[in-house]
C-alpha cells in the first residue's frame, strides 16, 4: 500500500484558499443586493460580465504559463477580483469598460507578476484605476438612486439594461446622475446645511446619502460576517474607518462652506465600507502582522480622507489602497512581531549580531 | 583593439546590446516623448545624428586626450552636437522642436551616448566608431518608433498622425484612424502606458531570445547514434 507524501504543516485548517474566497464572494451579497435595489440591474450585469471575462483570461494565461488550469481556477481568486471590480464600477457602464478593466486586473496586475500570492497590488483596484484615468466620462456617470428618480421614470429593466450595456442605447433622461461625494465636492460656496437642504441626495437621506448609505450598510454587514468567521482580523478595517472618522471629525469645522463633510457622510458614502472590509483586507497585498495592519489601515484611511477633502477626485479608496500597497513591505519591515522566546522586536532587515 | 567585426557591431547595436531594451539607457526621453510616432521619430533621428557625430569625434581624439579629463571632453563634444541638432530642428522642424521642448537639449544627458563614447568609441578606429554610432542609434530609434507607434495606435487610435511636423505639409493626410474618430485610451498615452509598453517590448525580446537559445540547445544536444549511457541513479523526473 502506497502512502501519499504530504509535506508539513500537517494540521488541518478549516479554511482553504478556495473556501475563504467563496466566503468573500457570498459576503458581498448584501452589498450587491443594496446596489441592485437602489441603482438597478447594472451592478449585477457588471459582476457577471467581469466574472466571465476574468475567469477566461485567467484560464488562458495559466495555460500559456504551463500551469494546471483546473487547480488555479478552483481557488476562486479570479472570481473575487472580478466581483469586487464589478461592484466598484458604475452600474450600466458600457461592456467594453468592464472587459478592459477585468483583463487589466487579471493579466497585468495579477498574472504578469506571477499569479495569486505574488501580486504586490490589489488587482481589482489596479483595473479600477486604469479605467478611471483612461475613461473619466464613463467612470464618473453614476445611476440616480431609486428614491430620487424623476416622475414617470424608472430604472431600466433587465432587458433594457442589457441593451444599454451591450448595444450602447442611451438610458432615459434622469437615470444617470452624480454620487453624494461628487455632489458635495462640487457644491462650492455653500454651507453644509445649505447643501443638505438643496440637494435631494442628502435632504432625503437617513444618515449619509440616498441609496449609498444602504450600499455601505450592506458591505458593513458582509464585512462583519467575514470578521465573525475570522477571515481577517479587525485591525485593518477598524484602523481605516477610525482614521476616516477621526480626520473628518477634526476637520469638520462646524459645517462651513469649506468643510469637507461630516464623519457620518465619509463613513457611509462612496466605497468606504467596501474598501475597509473587502478591498484593503486582501491578504496578498496588505501588511501581515496585526501591528502592521493597524498602520496599513490607518494609512489608507488617512489617504482616503486627504484625497477626498483636498484632492481632485471625489472618492479615493482605489488610489489610497494602491499607495498603501506600495508601503506594505516597508510597514512589514518595521512592524515585525516579537518572536516567542525573544525579548525584543526585531526589524526584518536587522543584521545578526556576531 | 579592433578585434570586433562590423557584423558584430551591427548585431550588438540593433539586438543583443540594444541601448533601450537591454542596457535600458536613455529611458527618460524614451518614456517621455513616445506618445506619438512623429515625436518618437523626431527625437530618435536627433539622437542618431548626435551619436554618430560624437562617436566619430571621440574616436578621432582618443589618442590626444588624457584619461583624467576624458569624461568632460566627451560631454563637451556631445553637447556641441546636441546644440547643432537643436539648431537644425529649430530651423527646419520648428513645431516639432516646440513639442519636444526640453527633451532635445536633454539628449546630452542620454547615458546611451556617453556610454558608447566611453565603452566603444574611445578604444576603436574612426570608421568602426562611426558605424557603432549608426547601429546603436538605429537600435534606439527602432525602439522609440515601435513604442511611439504602439502607444499612438492604442492610446489615441491613430497611425502616422501629425507627420507634417517632420515631412512637410504634404504628409498631413497620412493619418489613418483604424478605430474611428472617438477612440481614446488615456492610460497608454500617460506615463504608465510608456512603462507598460516598454515592459512588453522587453518581454517580447527576451521571449524571442529564449526561444532561439532553446532551439540552439536542442540542436546541440542531439544524441549521438549508437552511444550507450548507463543510468546509475534513480528516476530523474
Amino acid at each position: 500500500m502506497a502512502f501519499k507524501q504530504i509535506t508539513s504543516p500537517h494540521a488541518h485548517a478549516a479554511q482553504s484558499t478556495s473556501k475563504v474566497m467563496q466566503l468573500v464572494i457570498w459576503a458581498t451579497i448584501p452589498g450587491l443586493i443594496a446596489l441592485t435595489v437602489h441603482f438597478g440591474w447594472g451592478s449585477l450585469i457588471n459582476v457577471i460580465l467581469a466574472t466571465i471575462t476574468s475567469v477566461i483570461a485567467e484560464a488562458v494565461i495559466i495555460k500559456l504559463r504551463n500551469r494546471p488550469v483546473d487547480f488555479y481556477l478552483q481557488d476562486y481568486s479570479a472570481v473575487v477580483t472580478a466581483v469586487l471590480l464589478g461592484l466598484a464600477l458604475p452600474p450600466l457602464v458600457a461592456w467594453w469598460v468592464v472587459v478592459i478593466g477585468s483583463l487589466f486586473s487579471i493579466v497585468v496586475a495579477k498574472q504578469l507578476y506571477g499569479g495569486l500570492g505574488y501580486n504586490p497590488f490589489n488587482p481589482a483596484m489596479v483595473g479600477y484605476v486604469v479605467l478611471l484615468i483612461s475613461f473619466p466620462i464613463q467612470m464618473t456617470t453614476w445611476v440616480t438612486p431609486l428614491a430620487l428618480l424623476p416622475e414617470a421614470v424608472s430604472h431600466p429593466g433587465l432587458l433594457e439594461s442589457l441593451q444599454i450595456v451591450f448595444a450602447g442605447v442611451s438610458p432615459a433622461d434622469g437615470v444617470t446622475g452624480a454620487t453624494p461625494l461628487d455632489s458635495f465636492k462640487y457644491a462650492d460656496g455653500l454651507l453644509v446645511d445649505q447643501i443638505y437642504a438643496q440637494d435631494p441626495l442628502f435632504s432625503q437621506a437617513g444618515i449619509a446619502g440616498v441609496g449609498w448609505e444602504w450600499v455601505n450598510i450592506g458591505f458593513l454587514l458582509g464585512g462583519l460576517i467575514l470578521l465573525g468567521s475570522k477571515t481577517f482580523t479587525w485591525h485593518g478595517p477598524i484602523a481605516m474607518l477610525a482614521t476616516i472618522a477621526l480626520m473628518s471629525a477634526l476637520f469638520w469645522d462646524g459645517g462651513s462652506s469649506n468643510s469637507p463633510g461630516s464623519p457620518l457622510m465619509h463613513l457611509f458614502s462612496g466605497a468606504s465600507m467596501m474598501g475597509a472590509f473587502f478591498i484593503m483586507t486582501d491578504p496578498v497585498s496588505s501588511a501581515v502582522s496585526n501591528r502592521g495592519r493597524l498602520i496599513y489601515g490607518a494609512l489608507i484611511g488617512l489617504l482616503v480622507y486627504v484625497i477626498r477633502a483636498w484632492g481632485t477626485y471625489p472618492d479615493a479608496v482605489a488610489f489610497a489602497v494602491l499607495l498603501a500597497n506600495f508601503a506594505a513591505p516597508f510597514i512589514d519591515n518595521y512592524s515585525l512581531p516579537r518572536t516567542y522566546g525573544h525579548t525584543d522586536r526585531r526589524r526584518a532587515t536587522e543584521k545578526e549580531e556576531g | 583593439m579592433s578585434d570586433i567585426t562590423a557584423a558584430e557591431v551591427a548585431k550588438n547595436g540593433l539586438w543583443t546590446n540594444n541601448p533601450a531594451l537591454v542596457q535600458l539607457l536613455g529611458l527618460c526621453p524614451l518614456l517621455a516623448v513616445t506618445g506619438t510616432l512623429v515625436n518618437a521619430l523626431g527625437l530618435g533621428i536627433a539622437t542618431l545624428a548626435v551619436l554618430i557625430g560624437s562617436n566619430t569625434i571621440v574616436s578621432l581624439i582618443r589618442n590626444h586626450v588624457s584619461d583624467a579629463v576624458r569624461l568632460p571632453a566627451f560631454v563637451i563634444i556631445i553637447a556641441a552636437f546636441v546644440t547643432c541638432a537643436e539648431l537644425l530642428m529649430k530651423a527646419y522642424t520648428y513645431e516639432l522642436y516646440q513639442i519636444l521642448g526640453i527633451f532635445i537639449p536633454l539628449i546630452v544627458t542620454n547615458c546611451a551616448i556617453l556610454g558608447r563614447a566611453e565603452a566603444f568609441a574611445s578604444k576603436q578606429s574612426v570608421g568602426m566608431a562611426a558605424f557603432d554610432g549608426l547601429m546603436m542609434g538605429l537600435g534606439f530609434l527602432a525602439v522609440l518608433v515601435a513604442l511611439g507607434g504602439i502607444r499612438e495606435l492604442l492610446g489615441q487610435g491613430t497611425i502616422l498622425a501629425d507627420m507634417q511636423l517632420l515631412f512637410g505639409a504634404g504628409a498631413a493626410d497620412w493619418v489613418i484612424r483604424p478605430f474611428g474618430d472617438n477612440y481614446s485610451f488615456l492610460v497608454i498615452i500617460l506615463p504608465p502606458g510608456a512603462f507598460l509598453v516598454t515592459g512588453f517590448l522587453i518581454a517580447i525580446k527576451n521571449a524571442i531570445d529564449d526561444a532561439n537559445k532553446r532551439r540552439a540547445d536542442a540542436q546541440r544536444e542531439a544524441p549521438v547514434k549508437g552511444a550507450k549511457r548507463i543510468r546509475t541513479t534513480g528516476h530523474i523526473s
